[in-house]
């Protein structure tokens, strides 16, 4: 029960829910607008005649008899071969994240456990390449790749998208394994353990927390990625992202806009799915940082 | 940790960061200073019988391939890429000093300058959404924090969304609905009473829809890690606060800003980092006539189909040091912290 001190005016009452609606509004009307114009006709969603058009769908009824249509899905997945930059795209996340955390789990672990002072100035060097804009790495790989003849492919994205990953992910998981206690696989190794032993044994089963919300992140990265898989990727093994910039380059004739409308639905998906099942680890990793300073 | 044990866990993170950062940015900083080799020109003469002699010069081919093979850097021009036209311009901006007449014409022709123009909207950019989306943070926090339990669950999952989307994509699809066809757009041009009315004609009115975009995107982040602060808020302070007699708005300002402020340091030095990058929107918003930044660039000498590398490595070195002087009160921080400990 709040007391008497505590209870809010009604006027601050309405400007409170005013603005938590208009935030509402702002951060999610753009998202079911798009979902519901993707189901459209050009026409529609992008109407000259009257805006109205784009919720009544009248060009959609004129030509598909339905004020729903999924060509433009169609044209996108089928026509456009986009599950194919799907399939890259889900590749590259998974060995990503996967190669990411395997090795960021490993040097997290030995940074929070070495109290050396060589620890501070890798973490320094970490964070300071975590600043730098990935784009300005891309001049210096191409030459290499282009030399021995490994531009274009998956791997080779794999690879540089684990390395740009690292910083953060070392950052995130030492901080995570600073929070387990030391006295943990100190005592294993009073018990005969290695250092290798007491972490595969009695650390590997307590991180999970921690990996989980990491592994996000790096997924993010790898997902949202634009700068470095357009222009590592050739064309036939492009992944989601640089795909739907292609389907822009390639001239706003009509129905090409709508195949983008649907591949940018389609890839907004996974996101939605991923906040909807890991929102509480996706707040706890942004937090983690933060409030420890 | 013993030094040996310390080494094979880290070997395998550390080896990824040595090959696929520190030593591209080596060889970023050398490309930088190397340009392309120019073709070799052979002067051919040509001796007809009555007519005479006539010199010709062509390409040499054979020549310009083995010079091109034998140093694939190209050749080493110093810092010649970073002061021509298309960087730092130091002739160009020489006789702009000169001849300007005004501030205003010098400044006109400073922003033609396309280095310029990109580092004025970075910049601009930067300075105008990280504070932007402290204050948009802070207030969105404020408010859900004060809702009931089970709407605050639904709108931290729906202010996730702008965040978390693909920076490219959450452009495009604000981007078609400020298109004069679309749903804002249309709004916009009814609210000017003039048909032709659209945002992506004037610059000004494009840096604006960049600048709102980016809030929008970051906006989320700032609110997440503020909400998280106000949830340790201790609660004796804020009722000691109300005894004193404070207002609501004293409480926040007294209170609760205090106690938040070294998370506000926090997220002003990552979105200061993350915001200098901006790339995406560029390209998303295709605003690139009104609008260009850094990294767009850099991405711009690159791509196409001729890879101008040398460039590119110059607006990369160029960029780099500029996060560099953006991180140093972070690293100084740091630095300090490292020594009180």
């Amino acid at each position: 029960m709040a007391s008497k001190a505590q209870r809010r005016p009604l006027g601050l009452n309405i400007l409170i829910y005013g603005f938590v609606g208009l935030w509402f509004i702002l951060a999610a009307f753009p998202f079911f607008w798009t979902l519901w114009g993707s189901f459209k006709v050009e026409l529609d969603f992008f109407s000259i005649a009257d805006w109205t058009n784009a919720i009544t769908g009248e060009r959609t009824q004129a030509a598909y008899d339905s004020a729903f249509t999924g060509a433009a899905y169609r044209g996108a997945w089928i026509q456009e071969e986009f599950w194919r930059n799907v399939i890259n795209t889900f590749l590259v996340c998974f060995f990503v994240v996967l190669t990411s955390l395997t090795i960021g789990t490993l040097g997290g672990y030995a940074l929070s456990r070495s109290g050396y002072r060589y620890t501070f100035w890798l973490l320094i060097t970490a964070l300071i390449f975590r600043a730098m804009p990935p784009i300005t790495l891309v001049a210096g790989y191409l030459l290499p790749f282009f030399e021995w003849n490994v531009w274009g492919i998956l791997p080779t994205t794999i690879i540089v998208l684990v390395a740009i990953n690292q910083p953060f992910t070392l950052w995130m998981l030492h901080s995570f394994f600073q929070n387990i206690p030391k006295e943990l696989d100190e005592s294993a190794k009073v018990d005969g353990c290695t250092q290798f032993q007491a972490f595969r044994h009695v650390i590997v089963p307590v991180m999970w927390p921690g990996v989980i919300t990491t592994g996000l992140f790096s997924f993010l990265l790898a997902y949202n990625d634009f700068a470095v898989t357009a222009m590592l990727l050739s064309e036939s093994n492009r992944t989601m992202v640089p795909a739907i910039a292609a389907f822009l380059g390639t001239t706003y004739t009509e129905g090409n806009v709508m195949f983008a409308v649907a591949a940018v639905v389609s890839a907004t998906a996974p996101l939605f799915v991923l906040v909807m099942f890991f929102q509480r680890q996706i707040v706890s990793g942004l937090t983690a940082g933060a409030v420890k300073g | 940790m013993k030094h040996r044990t310390f080494f094979w866990f880290f070997l395998p993170t550390g080896l990824a960061m040595f090959l696929f950062i520190a030593l591209p940015i080596v060889s970023v900083v050398t490309q930088s200073v190397f340009a392309p080799h120019e073709a070799v020109l052979k002067t051919v003469e040509n001796c007809t019988p009555l007519v005479g002699c006539t010199t010709e010069t062509t390409i040499d081919q054979e020549a310009t391939r083995e010079i091109r093979e034998a140093q694939p850097l190209g050749r080493f021009v110093g810092l010649d890429i970073y002061l021509d036209r298309g960087h730092l311009a130091i002739a160009e901006l020489r006789e702009a000093w000169n001849s300007a007449e005004t501030w205003g014409d010098f400044w006109d022709r400073l922003f033609n300058l396309p280095l310029y123009r990109a580092l004025a909207f970075t910049l601009t950019f930067t300075f105008i959404v990280t504070p932007m989306l402290i204050v948009v943070g802070l207030m969105i926090a404020l408010a859900v924090n004060s809702l009931h339990r089970h709407l605050k669950g639904l709108m931290i999952f729906f202010s996730l969304l702008p965040m978390i989307v693909t920076p490219l994509i959450g452009s495009l699809i604000l981007f078609w609905m400020v298109d004069s066809r679309g749903i804002i757009g249309s709004a916009l041009v009814a609210l000017a009473g003039d048909p032709n009315f659209s945002l992506k004609a004037s610059t000004g009115l494009t840096w604006i829809m960049l600048i709102v975009y980016g809030i929008w995107h970051s906006a989320p982040f700032a609110f997440v890690v503020f909400y998280a602060g106000l949830q340790t808020l201790p609660k004796d302070q804020i009722e000691a606060a109300q005894i004193d007699g404070a207002t609501r708005w004293q409480q926040i300002k007294y209170v609760v800003v205090p106690h938040l402020m070294p998370l506000v340091t926090f997220v002003a030095l990552i979105q200061l980092m993350d915001n200098f990058r901006v790339f995406e929107p560029v390209v998303g918003f295709n605003a690139s006539a009104h609008a260009t930044s850094l990294s767009w660039i850099i991405f711009n000498d690159l791509g196409g189909e001729t890879r101008q590398l040398s460039a590119a490595s110059a607006t990369s070195v160029l960029t780099i040091i500029g996060v560099a002087i953006l991180l140093s009160p972070v690293l100084v921080r740091t630095w300090r912290d490292f020594k009180g400990k």
